[in-house]
């Protein structure tokens, strides 16, 4: 398989049918791009548009272009020969078969021999809560247990030099760690999300208004620094949240999180 | 002419993908009639009609719908033909999934419902695996590995065929689908063959027998042990 050195963004239309105001974004190796703002504005149907390698075909008229180039019809349909690992907003399966064989299944489509699955269910598991099983049938899963799943198929079957994913802050699983799984050195990356941690540690981020690409911020080093810290506060809310998970009480937070313009006792 | 038939599963988005697929057609200078064939109620007749076209309505009642549509084939035709058209599409609703009503020269098109499963393709029957081009809708609603999945269970069943995925709601894919129509050149004769034969299972049944006990049947029957044999004189 050739190298992927970019992906162009060619702008079609907004909701509106009017032209986007940003007409072409060209996103390489190695870059994080976030995809921000208010729900319906068309971020997952962005990153959609990308999946399909969108020919002008879809609703908004984008058009996609990959090293440049217009792929053929077996790189855009044919799962053997797929660049692009979506993470999509779904939270539940539909078809009725139990993991193990959904997971064999998807890696034959993807020519992926050699996979484990196992490591796949594990990977899943360390997401989420209660354990999924290989038996568990697919249907059965919690919102949480199938993003989790979801993201470790994401990460291991469909493994592409493009990874496409949306808001993967929701259903509660384990947002750093799943993040980790999919990203990957040399990998072209698209991140929908509402999370500012997350938007604020992506090196550009598109703003989507109205169904369009309205604009493209590149995050400062100012920036990364509020990334970094707001990432610790994080880290602490999402250790609360475990404490909370596991019918822990908590009647103490530390006050040096609260920063200089809080105290705990009001906060409290 | 070029005859085209529409079949699938009740809420498959037949009718969704079509009024798209219309659009880019009227646009391109077509002049197409439409026909639906169902079983007991459709009011999709009303949904096409706003499309200024011409429109007939079939309701197939106690018949299969598919050998409703295979035994009114020429009636639609002369339809068409009264109203200068060029395309004849029909829309049936393929129900009893051991027929397919396509014809060797029509345009064979499967539209099938990616949320029903993975499972779903093998269970269709002849409609899906005779057909020219399989739709496949709803891929909106499920996580990119199960569409990969329905995909190769789609081409399983029908190594042939051209799958265009195709969203009913936003049109995406029924461009690409009107251009695959639009380049199959078949024409319709006058002395069409179904691709698949009709099921030949004919039995009291059939006839309106309504006790269940197997000493009232006649003609021929298969057994649960798939044992098939003919009864009566
Ligand atoms: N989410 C989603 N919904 C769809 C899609 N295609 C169709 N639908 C919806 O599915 C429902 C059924 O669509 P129809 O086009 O009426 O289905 P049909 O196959 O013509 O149904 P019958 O004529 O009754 O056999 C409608 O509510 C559509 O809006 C799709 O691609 N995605
Ligand atoms: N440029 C566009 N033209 C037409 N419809 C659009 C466009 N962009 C998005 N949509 C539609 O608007 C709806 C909401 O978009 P979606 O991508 O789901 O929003 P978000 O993910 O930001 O919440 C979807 O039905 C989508 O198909
Ligand atoms: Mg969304
Ligand atoms: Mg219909
Ligand atoms: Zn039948
Ligand atoms: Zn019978």
């Amino acid at each position: 398989m050739e190298i992927i050195e970019s992906i162009t963004i060619k702008g079609g239309i907004d909701k509106k049918g009017m032209p986007e105001l940003l007409q072409e974004i060209t996103v390489t190796r190695g870059e994080i791009i976030g995809i921000v703002g208010p729900t319906g504005s068309g971020k997952s149907q962005l990153i959609s548009d990308i999946e399909q390698i969108a020919q002008k075909d879809t609703s908004t008229q984008r058009k996609i272009l990959i090293n440049e180039k217009v792929p053929g019809e077996a790189e855009r349909n044919d799962p053997r020969k797929k660049m692009v690992a979506q993470l999509s907003q779904n939270m539940n399966f539909f078809a009725d078969m139990a993991v193990f064989d959904f997971l064999s299944l998807h890696a034959r489509c993807r020519n992926k021999t050699g996979v484990d699955i196992d490591e796949i269910i594990f990977l899943a598991n360390q997401l989420t809560g209660e354990p999924i099983h290989k038996t568990d049938n697919l249907t059965i899963l919690s919102g949480g247990q199938t993003r989790a799943l979801m993201v470790a198929d994401v990460a291991v079957i469909s493994s592409s030099p493009i990874v496409l994913i949306d808001e993967i802050e929701n259903a509660g699983i384990k947002k750093h760690r799943a993040l980790e799984l999919l990203s990957g050195q040399g990998k072209i990356i698209l991140v929908v999300t509402h999370d500012p941690v997350l938007a604020l540690s992506s090196d550009k981020r598109i703003i989507m208004q109205c169904g369009g690409m309205r604009d493209l911020i590149e995050s400062t080093s100012q920036e990364k620094l509020v990334a970094q810290q707001l990432n610790r506060i994080d880290h602490e809310i999402l250790a609360l949240r475990e404490k909370v998970r596991q019918g822990k009480m908590i009647e103490y937070i530390e006050t040096e999180l609260l920063g200089s313009c809080f105290n705990s006792a009001c906060y409290l | 002419m070029k005859l085209t038939i529409f079949a699938g599963t009740p809420g498959a988005g037949k009718t969704a993908v079509l009024l798209h697929m219309l659009k880019t057609l009227i646009r391109q200078g077509v002049r197409p009639s439409i026909v639906k064939i169902d079983c007991l109620y459709t009011d999709d007749h009303e949904r096409f009609s706003q499309c200024n076209i011409p429109v007939l309505l079939g309701l197939s009642k106690d018949m299969c719908p598919d050998h409703f549509s295979i035994y009114n084939t020429e009636e639609m035709i002369s339809f068409a033909e009264k109203n200068n058209s060029d395309y004849l599409i029909v829309e049936t609703a393929g129900l009893c999934h051991r027929c397919a009503p396509y014809t060797e020269n029509c345009v064979g098109v499967c539209v099938t419902d990616a949320t029903s499963g993975p499972n779903n393709p093998m269970k269709t029957g002849p409609f899906l695996s005779c057909a020219d081009i399989v739709v496949v809708t709803k891929g909106d609603m499920i996580s990119q590995a199960e569409r990969e999945i329905f995909r190769e269970r789609v081409l399983e069943s029908n190594p042939q065929c051209k799958i265009v995925d195709a969203n009913g709601l936003s049109g995406q894919g029924c461009a690409e689908l009107a251009q695959l129509i639009g380049d199959n050149k078949k024409e319709v004769t006058r002395h069409e063959q179904l691709r698949h034969n009709a099921p030949f299972s004919v039995c009291t049944l059939c006839a309106g027998e309504k006790r269940v006990n197997r000493n009232f049947h006649r003609g021929l029957l298969r057994n649960m042990n798939g044992f098939q044999e003919y009864v009566g004189e």
